[in-house]
């Protein structure tokens, strides 16, 4: 069977206009700017209005995808949205996301894998493109994480914001587009980040909305340990696959979950700063959606280019870890 | 190299602390370390004892004798 190159054809971000700074949330809860901006390098982040949902952000960013990618709806195989924060548990966010957009050929399912959830969707998406089955995939990371952060615990409140990116993946020449995706999992640390009610496990039920049970829970210091490690290990890892190292890279695009994170996995990585892409200070950790807001700001902006050698990486709930090898 | 010493380098690279302060009886405050510092000091730490520290036990981790005795007891 023949083997095609997967690429990236187009990028697309939306983010929520209502901006809330620390300054906001100093008159909210006890914390201060100076401490969000020492810790994590947050200095404002994007909040949707009541009635924006997931699906809205993930639609707007989508489209601008297409656009930027010149391939029309109908064009569409398959979506595949990562998010932690579906619209609804049943059905998928992609199938509301399918509607939106009257993508009317299109396949749609969600993928969840947290943070790590983009380079989840990249890999899996691109395996459509590379065996022929897929002419078309649009990936999308979208959150809409302030509805489920417990506003009463300043100790994750700060951390997180909204908002989605897209992708649009299809075929590309030999050597060029995605080389590589390297995806990990540890189960056995499920209990370090999680929403505990809500599933199966623990129905929905008065006690624990009165016991907040609806909202994220987070071991920060080891999340903290575990970011920094599989970072740089996992980004080595893709490389060294294909046969390439990190002087052969022009920039790092992490997940924006922390700047202390970013910092101390650059420093481990020997990297310098400037080839490391870096925009927490204004969002937040939007989890799903950071790494491809981050893609296509610097895209944008002209920071990176046609041909530059890119590696996204992620980590987050699951745990899971992943990178993602792209010449652009 | 003893233990102290070797501490004393993690320490001085991690926090740029200046050497000469660093003593058994300085707390990690007296360096201007915030608590992320001590996390990424004690992943340093991790990796150069081969041990492992818990989150519970990094709370008692007060002074730079507190992390010698530390590795003393468990190294
Ligand atoms: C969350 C995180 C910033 C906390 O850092 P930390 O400084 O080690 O936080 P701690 O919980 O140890 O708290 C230290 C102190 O700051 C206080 N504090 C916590 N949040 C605060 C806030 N928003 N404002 C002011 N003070 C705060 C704590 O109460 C504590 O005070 P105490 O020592 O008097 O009890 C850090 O652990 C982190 O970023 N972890 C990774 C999280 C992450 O990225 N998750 C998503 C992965 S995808």
């Amino acid at each position: 069977m023949k083997l095609h190159g997967v690429g990236i054809l187009g990028v697309g971000s939306a983010l929520p206009a209502n901006i809330v700074t620390n300054s906001d949330l100093e008159k909210t809860m006890d914390t201060s700017d100076e401490w969000i901006r020492t810790r994590t390098g947050i200095c404002e982040r994007r909040i949707a209005e009541a009635g924006v949902n997931t699906s809205d952000l993930a639609v707007e960013a989508a489209q601008l995808a297409m656009a930027d990618a010149g391939v029309e709806v109908e064009e569409i195989d398959l979506i595949i949205v990562a998010t932690v924060t579906p619209d609804v548990n049943m059905p998928s966010t992609a199938c509301y996301v399918q509607a939106k957009l009257g993508a009317v050929n299109a396949t749609a399912f969600d993928i969840n894998a947290a943070c790590t959830g983009f380079i989840y969707a990249m890999s899996v998406g691109s395996q459509f493109i590379k065996t022929g089955a897929y002419r078309h995939v649009l990936i999308i990371g979208a959150e809409v994480l302030s509805r489920v952060v417990d506003w009463s615990d300043r100790s994750t409140a700060i951390l997180f914001g909204d908002g989605a990116g897209a992708a649009l993946l299809g075929r590309a020449a030999e050597g060029e587009g995605i080389l590589n995706c390297k995806l990990g999992s540890d189960g056995n640390l499920a209990h370090l980040l999680y929403i505990p009610a809500g599933g199966v496990k623990i129905p929905a039920c008065k006690e624990t909305v009165e016991e907040r049970q609806h909202f994220i829970k987070m071991s920060g210091n080891e999340i903290f340990k575990f970011a920094v490690r599989a970072m740089g290990e996992v980004a080595a890892e893709a490389l060294k696959e294909i046969g390439l190292d990190k002087e052969d890279m022009d920039f790092l695009i992490p997940h924006q979950a922390n700047h202390r994170i970013i910092e101390a996995a650059r420093k481990r990585f020997g990297l310098p700063e400037d080839r490391v892409i870096v925009n927490i200070n204004r969002y937040g950790n939007m989890s799903a959606a950071s790494i491809p807001v981050a893609l296509d700001e610097a895209i944008r902006s002209g920071r990176v280019k046609r041909g530059d050698l890119l590696v996204l990486v992620g980590f987050g709930a699951g745990l899971t870890w992943g990178a993602a090898v792209v010449r652009l | 190299m003893d233990v102290f010493a070797k501490v004393k380098a993690l320490i001085v690279d991690q926090l740029s602390a200046d050497e000469a302060k660093v003593a058994m009886e300085v707390s990690f405050e007296e360096l201007d370390a915030d608590s992320l510092d001590i996390v990424e000091l004690v992943m340093a730490i991790e990796e150069e004892f081969n041990l492992e520290i818990s989150d519970e036990e990094v709370e008692n981790i007060k002074t730079v004798g507190d992390v010698v005795r530390y590795i003393e007891n468990h190294a």
